[in-house]
């Protein structure tokens, strides 16, 4: 579905279902460099679950017109936009990494606008290295590299895929080659400039999902301690196989966890 | 933190998609030998036929074993993910009907796999799908040939049998200036000595027969996807609707809002595996596994081999030429040292002096090599191409292809060199004796 956000271009997959005014609707939020795809099999299993599936291409992302928003705070503030374009009044909120920091910010921001957040590989801080953040200022190849190396588990990194026939680190590259340039870069200083977790997290009044990869190197899970400590009665998952690209390691154990967090 | 270091070749070649089997240890691949699977419920088969959960269902989609082959060629090729087909042909049949309907054109290399020919050239014409042939070398024959109701451009990475070298990055460009999509047959470089995706090329295919199973014990092909090309691009985008229009056939589902990367993949799995059937059984998988975790020493020694006996060739006054690029006579010379620099494989041809008799009394004098259909054995083999596998094709056809009558194709496998080379100089004397 292409949506019109602030006069650009939005891309949202949908699951190829119609939106149904009566059925919730779920966003899922991308990480860095990524796109809707990411969500494959959470978000078609809920688009042909009862719900209406809003898995966006973030600004400057996929198919969505640029440019980028800067940071997380931009991104937060652009949710209700979002919303408002697809005649939602109401949202749960699925992000990963990046997307998670959105949702979070949003969820504090907006209060009367998230129903519920789903937080998938989040940290706060989210510190970023200088020599992935310098690969990628410059447009490196080998920032995707860092990336790939650091985002799947060690046992990961040689494949096997729940998915048959889809090599994952490949994929991961392929999709990264794919984002336009700088976008990456700008994706990754929104994460590590972002500052305010521990007091967005203070402020959430709505149910919180958490779900860290035990094998997490880009956002280890001692990170996400003090995010989980500061989430008032948030639920939390831990994946014992995955690293930070947990959808795609353990895509059931991330569809099953949301399912169980999403009424 | 430790930057991370991409894994080599060698590695992949024995890990890649492959763990210990999470229900008993196992640490070979397992071969699951079973039709299908059983749904934990109601609900999971549900999803599991709407494709909103990963696993298996039936062995003619997809299947346990098959899929570890499956990651690992996608993996040593540098793609997004592959599907394991019952054969070579098979393979380029699935590339070919998941982007081509009726009135669709392909643009292809003139030297080409007999096989391959004959499906481009009589079969799929009377399905509506035409092929214009060029020379592999002429770029602007190339770019002339290109119609708005072509789909796709192909060709080999070393032709078939005269080892003409596609000059992939420049093919790629072409296809790619006209919003189209490159595939090529990489059946006798392997990964091992070219991965076309590193060069523009999009897709991928292997008669998996040949040097990756290595021992000409299994029938099978793999299919490749380097997930670069963007079908959603403006001018790819109406070129090919069963990528980008909804699927009647399976939830109207638009493959390209499914996955930016494999989308060409999942309609081939989701449509032309399922509907076609021309899967891969679960024991073929696991022998190619076997073969491919030895690859990179194999097609080491296939190259050496091949270099020592081209050499012997080449010196020999029965023999009026020799095909093989490393050659500074080979027209690709150049080419060649450019996108094959570990070597040119260990398939060539080369000119007998003399009559038809003559080359008769050569094959059939070798001992060492088998005279049979085949190449990418560990045996060596030889054949006679004119009167064997592109015997259809008329006179004319045969030189644009580059076979003469007295062209002779070898396979060089891992004997010692110097027993191969004393098997053809006894042939060859023989072949003297009889003019």
């Amino acid at each position: 579905m292409l949506l019109r956000v602030d006069g650009r271009t939005v891309y949202a997959y949908t699951g190829a279902r119609p939106r149904v005014p009566s059925q919730p609707t779920i966003v899922f939020l991308h990480g860095a460099a990524q796109d809707h795809g990411v969500w494959a099999w959470q978000s078609r299993y809920f688009a042909h679950h009862a719900r209406n599936v809003l898995a966006v291409d973030l600004p400057g992302h996929g198919r969505s017109d640029g440019p980028v928003l800067a940071s997380v705070e931009a991104i937060a503030e652009w949710m209700p936009t979002l919303l408002d374009a697809a005649n939602a009044t109401t949202a749960t909120l699925v992000g990963h990494s990046l997307g998670a920091l959105a949702a979070l910010q949003c969820a504090a921001m907006h209060p009367s606008r998230v129903e519920r957040i789903a937080l998938i590989g989040p940290a706060a801080p989210m510190t970023v290295s200088d020599d992935l953040l310098d690969a990628a200022r410059r447009d490196d190849h080998a920032a995707y590299e860092m990336i790939n190396g650091w985002s799947f588990s060690p046992a990961r990194q040689l494949g096997g895929n729940a998915v048959p026939g889809l090599w994952m680190t490949g994929n991961s590259m392929r999709l990264m080659e794919r984002s336009a340039p700088g976008a990456l870069a700008a994706d990754l200083t929104a994460c590590h400039a972002y500052t305010n977790g521990l007091a967005a997290a203070a402020a959430v009044r709505c149910p919180a999902l958490v779900v860290i990869g035990r094998r997490d190197i880009m956002a280890p899970p001692k990170n996400a301690a003090a995010l989980i400590a500061a989430l008032p009665g948030a639920r939390v998952v831990e994946l014992r196989l995955s690293g930070h690209s947990l959808m795609t390691e353990e895509p059931d154990a991330v569809l099953d966890a949301l399912r169980a967090f999403v009424p | 933190m430790a930057k991370p270091r991409g894994t080599h070749l060698d590695t992949l070649s024995l890990h890649a998609g492959a763990r210990p089997d999470p229900a008993t240890g196992a640490r070979a691949t397992p071969i699951y030998q079973s039709a299908s699977f059983v749904f934990e419920d109601t609900d999971h088969a549900a999803a599991l036929f709407d494709m909103a959960r990963p696993g298996y269902v039936y062995s003619r989609i997809s299947n346990p074993t098959c899929a570890v082959l499956e990651e690992r060629i996608a993996a040593l090729e540098g793609g997004v993910g592959a599907i394991a087909t019952a054969s070579g042909q098979a393979a380029l049949h699935l590339a070919l009907v998941t982007l081509l309907s009726a009135g669709s054109h392909v643009v292809a290399s003139r030297a080409l796999y007999g096989g391959s020919h004959n499906l481009l050239d009589y079969t799929l014409p009377r399905f509506g799908i035409e092929t214009t042939f060029v020379d592999a070398r002429d770029q602007d024959g190339w770019r002339a040939a290109i119609r708005p109701e072509t789909r796709l451009l192909f060709g080999e990475s070393l032709g078939n049998p005269g080892l003409d070298v596609l000059d992939v990055p420049r093919i790629a460009a072409l296809a790619h200036d006209h919003g189209l999509p490159l595939l090529v047959d990489s059946t006798f470089t392997t990964p091992y000595l070219m991965q076309p995706f590193v060069h523009g090329a999009d897709l991928v295919f292997h008669s998996a027969t040949k040097f990756l199973s290595g021992h000409g014990v299994v029938i099978g092909g793999l299919l490749v996807d380097s997930g670069q090309f963007d079908w959603n691009e403006a001018r790819a985008r109406s070129k090919f609707p069963t990528l980008t229009e909804p699927y009647r056939g399976f939830h109207d589902m638009v493959f390209a809002e499914e996955s930016s990367t494999a989308a060409f993949l999942l309609r081939a799995r989701r449509e032309g595996i399922r509907d076609f059937g021309a899967c891969m059984a679960p024991f073929t998988a696991f022998q190619i596994l076997q073969g491919i975790e030895t690859l990179p020493l194999r097609m080491a020694r296939h190259v050496e081999n091949a270099r020592r006996v081209v050499e012997f060739l080449v010196a020999h006054p029965l023999v009026a030429a020799v095909g093989y690029p490393e050659l500074e006579t080979h027209p690709d010379h150049a080419l060649a040292a450019r996108l094959l620099p570990k070597g040119c494989g260990a398939v060539f041809s080369f000119e007998l002096k003399g009559t038809r008799a003559q080359g008769r009394t050569f094959i059939e004098s070798l001992r060492l090599f088998s005279h049979l259909a085949n190449v990418g054995d560990a045996k060596s083999l030889v054949i006679h191409p004119a009167s064997t596998t592109h015997y259809r094709m008329s006179a004319d056809e045969l030189a644009k292809a580059g076979i003469a009558e007295g062209t002779i194709r070898l396979s060089i496998g891992l004997e010692h060199p110097d027993d191969l080379i004393e098997d053809l100089s006894r042939a060859l004397y023989a072949a003297g004796k009889a003019a």
